[in-house]
């Protein structure tokens, strides 16, 4: 392919980041990992971090980030991406490092390593996938399941008086001093993709410049779990979804806090 | 400290710091922690020697972080460290399943307390089974190094380095609260490594190599049965590393087998007794995995009886059972959650020498 188009075309405009692997994903229709992954490694492109960088993977539709991803990766229990991060951090703080996690993996199981990783400002970079389901496991319930919203483990619906609020995960970061960088994007649309994109650089850019820990949730989407046609699901985080988690950056620091 | 004649060096020490110093000696520059009693002083003397050493301490909010913060650590390729108690130990045992199953080298110390659940602070020797037989998911091994003096608390935190390393596999030891906050003066050895430093398999970001990870998951068919007996010869291989200390065997007619502080408080009363010519000796296993089974089996062969000591209600009595088939020989005396007296010990033999004198006819 690549000796064709040279001859075809005047100059290259578009091509798989370096740091894909290129081989087909496991990821259902309509899924948004295959976005995350290929905006992730168009940012560890642009910054040069291939050669760099150690991922971390959660448990989750998310663990075999190291079939996709062309870096160093370490699996880490349930939950405990950050604190497994923190350890690969301290130990080599000259490389880039990240964590990818799922909204049941970070945002149940391992709530108290990410706060804690947050609040010591650990130089990680968080990607954080908001689907409001347990994808892997069938569809169960998850913090971050709207209200009303049918799970494997909600069949009548979620309902406040019995599980609580969907958890605002980019928000309760935000408040924390140790955190350099955290956003909210969506990738339904190519402006949001673009967005996207931008965000995850500036979360980068604040790991490189020794700031803190920086986040991204990206509203993702279940169609499988959900019980939606793709198109349907897409609809769904630009309405109800984005509705209850907007979208936003909520803390962009400036300064680092030892300089 | 003093400077005798011969140009040995020892240091007064409590059996915890003895870890830290022989931690560091081994090359250990990272250390992860949570404050749980009666293992404070690890993490405390390591926050205060580590630092101007260029090492790394942090203490993490709690044991599920800091054996997370060891798997990251280990995955760097780089010597690490906890220590904890028995209720931290037991919210650590995630952690390890997933080290085992990744093939990563720590080292975990159980300054073991009473037990179960809060339990209490008194010394104990409860967290045998847990230890022994791993308390984490799946089924997996590691070396279990039970000292008994403080020298030992810093030699055998030198070997489980060197153990963890060359099987890829966390390395346990097993102390207690007297162990840990005994002082007496040890002589610190220099640390002379068995195993070579260089790790390919850490992850160090892939510059001139293809991309490696590290990971204890595997869907395809077979491959996790195949990981399991992989795992499985290692820890066959393991069993090349059985360590122990025959204390007073020569004609022994009643073998102790006892562990740490048991062990300690044993050979007190051993000595008592082989001064009024009681034939007692004892068989002290140091790896309690791999457990020396057939020096016991040879042990029980020979005597009369085997008394198992132990700071419980019987726990590796059940490794003992399992290494001889002379199950009429093997006697109990247990104390959970206290240290038995050289006395009460003293007693106990005593009371099996007339056993055996009226079985036997003999006179004694």
């Amino acid at each position: 392919m690549k000796g064709e188009t040279k001859g075809t075309f005047p100059r290259l405009v578009f091509k798989r980041p370096e740091s894909l692997v290129d081989v087909r994903t496991h990821f259902c229709p309509g899924c948004h990992h295959g976005i995350a992954h290929r905006i992730l490694a168009e940012t560890i492109d642009h910054f040069h971090l291939r050669e760099n960088t150690i991922g971390v993977a959660c448990v989750g539709c998310s663990v075999f980030l190291y079939d996709y991803i062309d870096v160093d990766v370490v699996e880490a229990p349930h939950g405990r991406a950050p604190a497994v991060a923190t350890g690969v951090k301290r130990a080599q703080p000259d490389r880039f490092v990240f964590t990818y996690q799922g909204d049941g993996d970070l945002a149940a199981i391992g709530t108290s390593e990410v706060i804690h990783a947050a609040n010591r400002g650990e130089n990680i970079t968080v990607l954080f996938v908001n689907n409001t389901t347990y994808g892997m496991t069938g569809g169960q319930m998850a913090p971050t399941t709207m209200l009303g919203q049918k799970t494997a483990t909600s069949p009548y619906g979620r309902e406040f008086r019995n599980d609580g609020y969907p958890i605002r995960m980019a928000e309760l970061v935000a408040t924390l001093e140790g955190t350099a960088y955290s956003a909210r994007v969506a990738t339904s649309t190519p402006a949001q993709i673009r967005q996207a994109k931008e965000a995850l650089k500036k979360a980068f850019g604040m790991q490189i410049r020794e700031m803190g820990l920086s986040l991204v949730e990206f509203l993702s989407t279940c169609p499988t779990n959900w019980g939606m046609k793709p198109l349907d699901a897409q609809k769904r985080v630009l309405g109800e979804m984005s509705e209850y988690f907007p979208l936003g950056v909520y803390k962009e620091r400036k300064q680092a806090d030892f300089v | 400290m003093t400077h005798p004649p011969t140009g040995i060096r020892r240091e007064l020490m409590k059996g915890n710091e003895a870890v830290c110093v022989g931690a560091i000696a081994a090359g250990c520059r990272f250390y992860y922690g949570y404050p749980i009693t009666p293992q404070n002083d690890i993490p405390e003397y390591m926050s205060a020697h580590l630092p101007p050493i260029g090492g790394m301490f942090l203490q993490a909010e709690s044991e599920i972080a800091t054996i997370n913060f060891l798997l990251g650590t280990s995955a760097s390729g780089k010597r690490v460290m906890t220590s904890s108690s028995g209720p931290g130990i037991s919210l650590m045992q995630e952690g390890l399943s997933y080290m085992a199953g990744s093939e990563l080298p720590a080292v975990i110390v159980n300054i073991s307390r009473s037990g179960p659940g809060l339990g209490g602070i008194a010394p104990s020797q409860g967290d045998y089974l847990q230890a022994v037989k791993c308390g984490g998911h799946g089924g997996y091994r590691m070396p279990v190094l039970a000292p008994h003096s403080v020298q030992e608390m810093y030699s055998l935190t030198m070997l489980a380095f060197d153990l963890a390393d060359k099987y890829r596999n966390p390395a346990m030891i097993l102390g207690d609260a007297i162990i840990g906050q005994m002082k007496e003066p040890f002589v610190p050895e220099p640390y002379l490594s068995t195993v070579p430093a260089e790790k390919p398999w850490a992850l160090t970001g892939c510059a001139g190599r293809p991309r490696q990870y590290v990971k204890s998951l595997y869907l395809a068919e077979n491959e996790i049965e195949a990981h399991n007996w992989k795992l499985h010869r290692k820890y066959r291989r393991m069993e090349g590393e059985v360590r122990f200390e025959p204390y007073h065997m020569d004609g022994a007619r009643i073998v102790i087998v006892a562990f740490g502080t048991s062990a300690r408080v044993s050979k007190t009363a051993i000595q008592w007794a082989r001064q009024e010519g009681s034939p007692v000796g004892m068989l002290r296993p140091i790896t309690l995995f791999p457990f020396p089974s057939r020096a016991v089996d040879e042990a029980a062969e020979r005597a009369d009886v085997v008394l198992v000591i132990e700071m419980n209600t019987g726990q590796m009595l059940e490794d003992v059972r399992m290494s001889t088939r002379h199950h009429d020989k093997i006697r109990f005396l247990g104390k959970p959650c206290a240290m038995p007296t050289p006395e009460e010990i003293h007693q106990e033999i005593r009371r099996l020498a007339g056993e055996i004198a009226v079985k036997t006819g003999g006179v004694r």
